[in-house]
């Protein structure tokens, strides 16, 4: 995969574990993310079926992003499980921005269990177009 | 009892589980940049009752309409396709980790299933299909009489 800037990042030491620990004890699952950059935004999609509106949780703190999102398990009275291929968890990652991103301006969608984020980058970050004049 | 309950077994962590998806990740992980779906995607629970069967997938983003679900006595077909994001000139990613592409998977039930009376459900990327029994299929009681 070519990482062509370097304006988000994985912010160090959630991949492998969570650094705080959650009071419920759930398996808590790495969102799987498509982001790409515009000329204007950055735009993170993030896969969290079972997800909703009401249980996905955004956080800006200095600078790290962290997506949160709780499904409901859903326990089917009367029924037995006979074939479990997945199991249902936590989604939680975290990654760094840079100062470029404007956080005022985060603008977020829940939709079919895909999160999408739209990340505006800051004025002075726009890219300007400079006019290389012959000598 | 001997034998611990599985029940509780499963509250505390099924191995297979946590192996397939290890092997899942392990797949995703060599599989190169961009994703076509696994041939085992997606991943299904089966939930079986006396007179009717659940199944659950989690398929985020997939178009509802798309999806075809067919039934034939005991086997249950779903296929359908994810459209990855068109990027347009001078964007580029710089993860992509999401899957697309189009899926197949068909699964046997463990009975015959009524299939004019097979409902599906799809709500926040998770697809739930319930499959009744069918009547010729379902258990007789036998009495026992005494005499």
């Amino acid at each position: 995969m070519a990482v062509t800037s370097k304006e988000i990042q994985e912010y160090p030491g959630t991949s492998q574990a969570v650094e705080t620990e959650a009071t419920r004890n759930r398996k808590i699952y790495l969102p799987r993310v498509d982001i790409f950059e515009t000329s204007d935004a950055i735009v993170l999609i993030a896969d969290m079926p079972g997800v909703d509106e009401n249980s996905v949780t955004i956080t800006l703190e200095r600078n790290v992003l962290t997506l949160t999102g709780s499904p409901a398990i859903e326990h089917l009275k009367g029924y037995e499980i006979a074939l479990a291929e997945y199991d249902v968890g936590d989604y939680q990652r975290s990654f760094s921005l840079s100062d470029e991103i404007d956080g005022e301006k985060i603008d977020a969608v829940v939709k079919n269990g895909v999160l999408r984020l739209t990340l505006p980058k800051a004025e002075p970050a726009k890219a300007r177009k400079i006019n290389v004049k012959a000598a | 009892m001997f034998w611990p309950a599985f029940r509780e077994m499963r509250r505390i962590g099924n191995p297979w589980l946590e192996m397939e998806r290890l092997h899942r990740e392990m797949d995703r992980l060599f599989s190169g940049a961009s994703l076509p779906f696994a041939q085992n995607f997606p991943a299904l629970n089966l939930w079986t009752s006396e007179n009717d069967a659940i199944v659950t997938a989690e398929l985020p983003g997939i178009d509802a309409d798309g999806l075809e679900i067919s039934v034939l006595d005991d086997t249950l077909a779903l296929s359908g396709s994810r459209t990855p994001e068109e990027l347009k000139e001078g964007e580029s990613y710089h993860r992509q980790e999401r899957g697309h592409g189009r899926f197949t998977r068909t699964i046997t039930l463990p009975f015959k299933v009524n299939a004019d009376k097979v409902e599906a459900v799809y709500e926040r990327g998770i697809l739930r299909i319930t499959l009744p029994r069918a009547e010729e299929d379902k258990p007789k009681k036998i009495k026992v009489k005494s005499e």
